[in-house]
């Protein structure tokens, strides 16, 4: 391992920037020119649109213009996409309704864009949007997930009878009813899987552009994935052929997923700057962000587990109600099917699992991808049930898993997916050694000493990562493929650009893949710069989400290096005048058993460009190669995390005192990076736990819409973590890699619920299990046992 | 909305406990001719102050707040606003040596005052050691929320000096909201860059000068 190379924890090259200030975000963007955009949002969460008068607006001083859903409309915009299809066990195709960037006829949810203003400067394009006068005839709202089905409820979306978008399933029921009839003991729980706003802490942003000297169209916006949104805003919304729509994605503050879609704010914008003929610019506010940015989670489950006289797992099924919320958005029909219920056989093997889901519309902004989308929920379905029937059945927990575990690879669950490789219990005993799980005992007798009630829990996750195969996503109702490209320019001095798909967004991509290409190429990484957010420089990409990078966006670097280093080897053949298979390529060096002389990387890198010592019938001048990998399956993260706490009776003020994770991320490309996102991933789980839930009341008001109302994690909230890694390659990919940046979203709840319901010693607690919930729990915990 | 200036705020409170986060009440000869917010009807006013060691001044309209001057009059667009209630911390300067939060503070209360941003925290072409802590340890990922986070860190070692608690600098980053780093390495890097404060001398708390 050289100390930039694969496995080194390199200082991270884009922090100079991002400590001096100097970072570029799309607020930091001004275009000459420029204008501002304010939207005008529905303050019902379901009414009919009788009348937007733009009058007022429009004599506003510094008023450019106003616009709604009828300007779209008759300018032929097309209306938002969802971009996979779900199928509904009777074969019928989901049943979506229309999602036009701005109302029109109806607003489905509050903050639903109904107008948008353009001003001169941003105060007299609020003072303008303030003057636009709508009539609304308020409509009954649903937002209880659990009863949006029921006859009589308001009906969101003509298209939709019973707002059921689908109602879908997975694996074999003959098989899992079967099994549960025989079972020696059924565990059942009902869970819910807590709303979550992503918040990023930069919010949404977006500056249009229109250039009338070649009727082309530039977007600044703060996307995960620009070339998608390219292709959406071209293809499908229509606003102006791929090759004249210039997307750039230039630093972006955080995404875990609410970055990936194609909102009506970007579409407006890009729109609006041909029809004004001035640059316009949207920056969110938090408030905004709150009510339109796309929601995470938001299940209703009821889950079952069937386990034979020796313990042993033999089926599970799970009922899942999903909220989609108001509209679907880009991705949303897929989270809750095929990001979710192909994880239900955990790190277990269990002959049969069956789980049905319905997709829902309630009068709530759209939910699509959180960090993990899908996973955390099957893994919180698993990790609460495996627990639960551990403490009915008498058995340890981390014993009873044990015994569950998958112990051999490639491993077939009931439900699409073909673990490649793991060591499951590899993870599990260091993480009870790291945990002290021996001296838990003493601990807890310590706690008690002191009034206080301590407990620990476990969460054994996997996930599916690396995503995708495209044949494989694209057979399950994909409208794209999830392969990544890369190209890697050599320079004529011998540096390197890399040109990747994929998109930076606080992962430390300019530091990863340069230390791959300083790694293979042997050269300083200083003299390696990564390109990526521009749909001018890249060619193509599929951008960042589900952990996909590493394993995919970095194959494609990896195999357009295999390219690089095959063609510079037959530059330096023809240099060293010696056999191109005779050339050796070793840490910058090119060499010949031929001969005694040797060559630089960067001196081969001259004479590609110079092209003096070869002709052009023998060989193409120049170095630079591209490369496109479509993986050939998910990857396979796993690990254990422990977390103990300690609870106060008293206040139901819940510590955690500590948190144990061990993870299996494969190869590691930069450990200190990997351990980040760990955290990182670890306190968003934590938030979901402990602190975090969108709450909308029955008139569908978003209650908790401001970091004043919806708790985020604080400094204070959560502990140092002690983090440990092992390491089975994955076998997919080129480096072994697997992809880290969801496990600790994804491991976490379950960890802090199974804890908390250890220290209390009943299981009725739900996420968030804030100070007030927990003592209600603990209160009752005492009635429990004062009865028996 | 936002808040305006808000008189009753105890000098000594932090910014990072305040909710809405007060500049100083009287560190200059200034203070005393700042305006409230009941005097700002949208009048122009003539504006001078010292952003990181330079006079900056302007005609702006009364209502405008320090961190849109920062970043459209000044184009200092290290600051960032990550909110609009005041509680993520993203915004966060230095204003007559005391940490403040820009969006909450109008820039018309700012006459004649010291400023300084993420932009001139590097001296003489060296990053502060708190800047350099925070790459060391990785005490970033996104970066949109850390000129914050390191102006306040350098803030909490300037009021309570460089022997700092984990316990300490979590409890005084309760104003700053990170999402991507679970904080875990910023309170490693906040740690060690008050140790590399002290060792260079930069620990000292700052006058306001």
């Amino acid at each position: 391992m050289s100390a930039t190379g694969i496995g080194a924890s390199v200082k991270r090259k884009e922090d100079q920037r991002f400590i001096t200030g100097k970072g570029q975000y799309t607020d930091d963007i001004n275009r000459p020119g420029q204008a501002y955009a304010v939207f005008v949002r529905s303050p019902h969460a379901h009414a009919t649109l009788k009348k937007v008068d733009l009058s007022a607006a429009l004599k506003s001083p510094g008023c450019l213009g106003a616009f709604t859903g009828a300007d779209l409309a008759s300018d032929k915009v097309g209306t938002l996409i969802c971009g996979w299809m779900i199928h509904s066990k009777d074969g019928s195709p989901m049943k979506a309704g229309v999602h036009p960037a701005l109302a029109q006829g109806k607003v489905r949810y509050v903050g639903d864009h109904v107008a948008v203003v353009i001003g001169e400067t941003l105060n007299e394009a609020k003072d303008a949007a303030e003057k636009v006068s709508v009539e609304y005839e308020s409509l009954p709202a649903v937002t209880d997930l659990a009863s949006a089905q029921n006859p009589g409820q308001p009906q969101i979306h003509a298209e939709a009878p019973n707002n059921t978008v689908y109602q879908w399933h997975l694996g074999d029921k003959a098989a899992v009813d079967a099994a549960f009839a025989s079972a020696k003991h059924v565990t059942k729980i009902d869970l819910i899987n807590n709303r979550l706003v992503p918040n990023a802490i930069e919010p949404r942003a977006a500056i249009g552009e229109y250039d009338a000297g070649n009727d082309s169209l530039t977007l600044y916006t703060t996307s995960q994935n620009p070339h998608v949104t390219r292709l959406v805003l071209a293809a499908f919304i229509g606003l102006a052929p791929e090759h004249k729509l210039r997307v750039i994605a230039p630093d972006v503050g955080g995404g875990f997923g609410s970055k990936i879609f194609i909102y009506a704010e970007e579409t407006v914008c890009l729109w609006a700057a041909r029809k004004i003929g001035r640059p316009i610019k949207w920056t969110g506010e938090r408030s905004e962000a709150f009510l339109a940015d796309a929601h995470g989670r938001d299940h209703v489950t009821r889950a079952e587990l069937a386990v034979d006289a020796s313990g042993k797992i033999v089926a599970l099924r799970a009922s899942t109600k999903a909220n989609l919320g108001g509209y679907l958005s880009t991705f949303a029909s897929s989270v809750p099917t095929y990001l979710y219920a192909p994880l239900l056989s955990g790190q277990y093997d269990v002959p049969a699992i069956y789980c049905e889901v319905d997709g829902v519309y309630t009068n709530t902004a759209p939910v699509d991808a959180y960090r993990g989308a899908g996973r955390p929920e099957a893994t919180f379905v698993v990790e609460r049930l495996v627990e639960v029937a551990a403490r009915q059945i008498g058995k340890d927990p981390a014993e009873f898993r044990r015994q569950n575990f998958i112990k051999s690879f490639p491993h077939q669950t009931p439900v699409i997916m073909a673990y490649d490789a793991g060591d499951y219990e590899a993870c599990l005993n260091k993480a009870l050694e790291l945990a002290d799980y021996k001296g838990l005992g003493a601990r807890k007798a310590e706690s008690a000493s002191k009034g206080l009630k301590r407990g620990i829990g476990f969460s054994a996750y996997i996930e599916a990562c690396g995503i995708a195969p495209s044949q494989a996503v694209g057979s399950l109702g994909a409208g794209v493929g999830l392969w990544e490209s890369a190209e890697v320019r050599v320079n004529p001095t011998g540096s390197v650009e890399v040109l990747t798909g994929s998109h930076s967004h606080g992962q430390g991509h300019e530091t990863t893949f340069a230390q791959l290409v300083s790694q293979r190429l042997g050269i300083p990484i200083e003299q390696v710069t990564i390109v990526h957010g521009d749909t001018d420089k890249v060619q193509f990409g599929m951008g960042t989400y589900g952990s996909r990078s590493g394993a995919v966006g970095m194959s494609a670097i990896f195999r357009a290096i295999d390219k690089v280093i095959v063609k510079a080897k037959k530059v330096a053949g023809f240099v060293l005048e010696a056999p191109e298979e005779s050339i050796d390529f070793n840490d910058g060096i090119f060499s010949s058993k031929a001969t005694n002389k040797t060559l630089t990387f960067p001196e081969v890198a001259l004479q590609a460009y110079i092209a003096h010592k070869f002709t052009g019938a023998q060989l193409e001048p120049g170095l630079k190669e591209g490369a496109f990998f479509d993986p050939t399956n998910f990857t396979f993260p796993s690990g254990v995390h422990v977390c103990e706490i300690e609870i106060d009776p008293a206040t139901g003020a819940t510590r955690i005192d500590r948190w144990t994770a061990v993870d299996d991320f494969g190869t590691l490309v930069n450990p200190m990076i990997v351990e980040g996102q760990v955290h990182g991933g670890i306190v968003q789980g934590v938030g979901q736990a402990l602190l975090e839930g969108a709450v909308y009341n029955k008139d569908g008001q978003l209650v908790t819409a401001s970091f004043m109302d919806y708790t985020m994690p604080r400094a204070s909230d959560v502990p140092s973590f002690n983090v440990a890694m092992t390491n089975t390659p994955c076998p997919s990919n080129p480096l072994g890699v697997k992809g880290c940046g969801e496990a600790g979203a994804i491991a976490a709840p379950a960890a802090v619920i199974n804890a908390i319901t250890d220290a209390l010693g009943h299981e009725d607690i739900a996420m968030p299990a804030t100070p007030q919930a927990v003592w209600r729990a603990a209160s009752k915990a005492v009635e429990k046992l004062a009865a028996e | 909305m936002f808040s305006l200036f808000r008189k009753d705020k105890k000098p000594a409170e932090p910014a990072s406990a305040a909710p809405a986060a007060a500049p100083p009440a009287a560190t200059s000869g200034a203070a005393g001719s700042r305006a409230t917010g009941s005097q700002l009807g949208g009048r122009m006013v003539k504006l001078s102050m010292t952003v990181n060691g330079k006079p900056a001044s302007a005609e702006i309209d009364a209502r405008t707040l320090l961190v849109q001057f920062l970043r459209e009059n000044l184009r200092l667009t290290g600051t960032h606003v990550g909110c609009d209630t005041s509680q993520c911390g993203a915004c966060v300067v230095h204003l007559d040596g005391r940490a403040v939060k820009s969006c909450t503070t109008l820039a018309a209360s700012c006459e004649g005052a010291k400023v300084v941003t993420i932009e001139g925290l590097a001296q003489g072409g060296k990053l502060h050691p708190m800047q350099e802590a925070f790459r060391e340890h990785h005490g970033l990922q996104c970066g949109f929320c850390t000129p914050g986070m390191i102006m306040a860190a350098v803030d909490i070692v300037a009021r309570r000096g460089a022997s700092l608690s984990e316990d300490v600098v979590r409890a005084d980053l309760e104003g700053n909201i990170c999402r991507c780093t679970g904080y875990h390495n910023i309170v490693a890097a906040v740690l060690a860059g008050a140790s590399a404060m002290a060792a260079s001398g930069a620990a000292k708390p700052q006058a306001a000068e």
